[in-house]
């Protein structure tokens, strides 16, 4: 049995919404797990039965080997982040973080210690003072952060902590998050509906939708074999363009174009997928793209245009590619990369 | 800088309402250090008599009543020990049953919730009469207690607290309670702080609902060891003086501006939480 153990757990709330179908998932010791998925896909709901917010409608939840279904939140030894932070508006930044500490009946001294040590590593020892009130959000996002690590839980976990942070922030706090987890070596998981915030924290991803684990692994595992439809289109950014086909006799003919001897028996309706970086120009082209717009990243171009039939598709180049508004540019997909789905059940078919 | 005539008018404004609120305590405070005479044959004062020192002692330390033992510092202190007792116990019951309803969530809170805020359709005086039964049962008449217990609830202060409490986020119950806090901690190293300039203003309120309360001590205290201050007016009023049946005006204005005395203590004291209680929900 790993660390924390998720059996067949089912969510449905008083009002009948039912927002976690049977997820079993395992969390490995030290693992650092992020829960992915759009808005309102369950996510949520799953850190918080782990965290004993919510009860468990059905299904068992293990942490360190002990079934915990029943167990009180304040029992379990673990620690949660909140997305706007929760932090106690009355207390001192001191106070926030030894308040959990104080409730476990530690002593003055090891708590003073502790609350220091942690206020370094976070950088926070300047406004230990000072009420929640006074902190800009980064500082405060660091509280709640201090506030979890000071009391050493089992568990990490973080409902998305970055959602209220500016753009600049959230990519240093991210980084400051993934290193201090790596530090302190406590399992954690993480809630986001942000992919590049998910592929960039993950030891392991789940792709979460409509309350069901879609795809579990770590986040190259992801991109590279998205195992549906909805991972391949949420995971990847730009996103994964998508094109209507058909599979006979082992030729697929899409949009405008054939693959021969594809590596499939599938046969019927589907969806082909093509990355926009899994693109490149050459002569013998698959596809032909009228280009309406070029976004400069610096790094990348992404080319944003459409085919002979009027379907928007992105194609990703190097940003020493000059590429006019109005080209013609011939594409092909590199190394047979495209990714073949089931149009019905969105399965992957290839 | 310049001076707006908005600004003046605001001013004059301003300063005649200071006036309606400070001229007749100010009469008052001067009619008691005259002789009562003077009152009586020139009407109310302006200006600071000779007789400030004599009334004062006087009321403060004349036995009166029928036994000729109460004085007025002895009705004060009832009064003081009466409205403290009320405004203490109504805030923490209120606060506490407020706690109640908000975080416990079983299905009757709302139904009580309402039974407890039809309460204020039938106040005290209404039900007088079953309440002194149920006191003179109990044996509590004629004891602080008995003065004391029956005004204790107060739907007012437990609206108050219900509604205030519905402001605070979920996520700070959810954080304290991973954080290890019970029910109990939640109340006391949350709850209570952050509802604190609330608790101030409350208790001022309550307190003066309770000092000024007339009908139940009257009904409630037969012994004169327990009378209250706005009883005491009564006695002072009715008395004679040196043979002949002249009121005392003087000593009653005296007694008057004595009478202020604890309450605006108690404002003078809160009023630094009381404005911010009114003003604000401090979060
Ligand atoms: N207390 C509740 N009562 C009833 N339904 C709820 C409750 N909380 C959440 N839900 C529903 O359960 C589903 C999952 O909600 P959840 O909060 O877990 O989503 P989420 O993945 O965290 O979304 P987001 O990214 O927007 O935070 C949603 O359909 C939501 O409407
Ligand atoms: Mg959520």
């Amino acid at each position: 049995m790993s660390f924390l153990d998720l059996k067949n757990v089912t969510k449905i709330y008083p009002n009948g919404t039912k927002a976690v179908h049977e997820t079993s998932l395992s969390v490995d010791e030290g693992e650092f797990m992020v829960f992915v998925g759009p808005s309102g896909c369950g996510k949520s709901t799953l850190l918080r039965m782990v965290a004993g917010l919510e009860d468990i409608t059905e299904g068992d939840i293990n942490l360190d080997g002990k079934l915990i279904n029943e167990v009180d939140p304040s029992e379990r030894d673990v620690a949660m982040v909140f997305q706007n932070y929760a932090l106690y508006p009355h207390m001192n930044v001191y106070n926030n973080l030894a308040y959990g500490l104080k409730n476990r009946g530690i002593d003055k001294e090891t708590i003073e210690q502790k609350v220091n040590d942690a206020a370094k590593l976070l950088q926070i020892s300047d406004y230990l003072q000072r009420k929640p009130s006074m902190l800009s959000g980064g500082q405060r996002q660091r509280v709640a952060m201090g506030r979890a690590i000071v009391r050493n839980p089992k568990i990490f976990l973080f409902d998305e902590p970055l959602s209220n942070l500016d753009a600049k922030l959230r990519i240093q706090m991210r980084l400051e998050i993934k290193k201090l987890q790596q530090k302190v070596g406590v399992t954690s998981i993480f809630v986001t509906h942000d992919q590049v915030e998910a592929m960039t924290l993950a030891d392991r991803l789940a792709v979460i939708n409509n309350g069901i684990i879609e795809q579990l692994g770590t986040p190259i595992e992801i991109y590279d074999n998205p195992k549906s439809l909805f991972v391949a289109g949420f995971i990847g950014s730009p996103q994964m363009n998508f094109l209507d086909g058909n599979i006979k006799n082992k030729t697929l003919s899409a949009e405008g174009f054939e693959i021969k001897d594809i590596d499939s028996d599938f046969e019927g309706e589907v969806k082909l997928g093509i990355r926009p970086e899994h693109l490149s120009q050459s002569e013998n082209s698959l596809i032909n793209l009228k280009v309406d717009l070029v976004e400069q990243l610096g790094s990348d171009n992404l080319v944003y245009g459409q085919l002979k039939n009027k379907k928007d598709f992105c194609y990703r180049c190097p940003g020493n590619l000059t590429i006019e508004k109005g080209a013609d540019l011939s594409l092909n997909i590199e190394n047979n990369k495209y990714y073949i789905f089931d149009k019905s059940t969105g399965k992957r078919v290839n | 800088m310049k001076i707006k005539p908005l600004q003046i008018i605001a001013h004059i404004i301003l300063i005649l309402g200071v006036l309606l609120m400070v001229v007749p305590i100010w009469i008052s405070f001067a009619s008691s250090s005259h002789d009562s005479v003077t009152i009586l044959t020139e009407g109310m004062k302006f200006h600071i008599g000779d007789q400030l020192a004599r009334n004062y002692n006087e009321v403060l330390n004349e036995k009166g009543g029928w036994s000729e033992e109460v004085t007025a510092a002895k009705m004060f202190i009832n009064s003081f020990i009466m409205a403290l007792g009320i405004a203490t116990l109504k805030v923490v019951i209120s606060a506490m049953s407020a706690y109640a309803l908000v975080y416990y969530r079983f299905k009757l809170a709302v139904p009580i919730f309402w039974l407890i805020f039809i309460t204020l359709l039938v106040p005290l005086e209404v039900r007088i009469f079953p309440s002194y039964k149920i006191v003179s049962d109990l044996g509590l008449t004629n004891s602080y207690t008995g003065l004391i217990l029956p005004l204790v609830a107060s739907a007012t202060a437990t609206f108050f607290f219900r509604q205030f409490y519905k402001t605070i986020p979920d996520e700070l119950l959810e954080s304290a309670k991973l954080d290890g806090a019970n029910a109990w901690s939640f109340f006391i190293d949350f709850l209570v702080p952050l509802s604190k300039t609330m608790i101030a203003a409350m208790f001022i309120f309550m307190f003066v609902y309770g000092y000024s309360q007339y009908l139940w001590p009257l009904i409630m205290t037969t012994a004169e060891e327990y009378w209250t201050v706005v009883m005491g007016m009564k006695i002072i009023y009715t008395e004679s003086y040196e043979g002949v049946a002249l009121p005392r005006t003087a000593e009653r204005f005296a007694y008057i501006i004595l009478s202020m005395i604890p309450p605006v203590l108690v404002v003078v004291f809160l009023q630094k939480w009381f404005i911010k209680g009114l003003i604000q929900t401090e979060k």
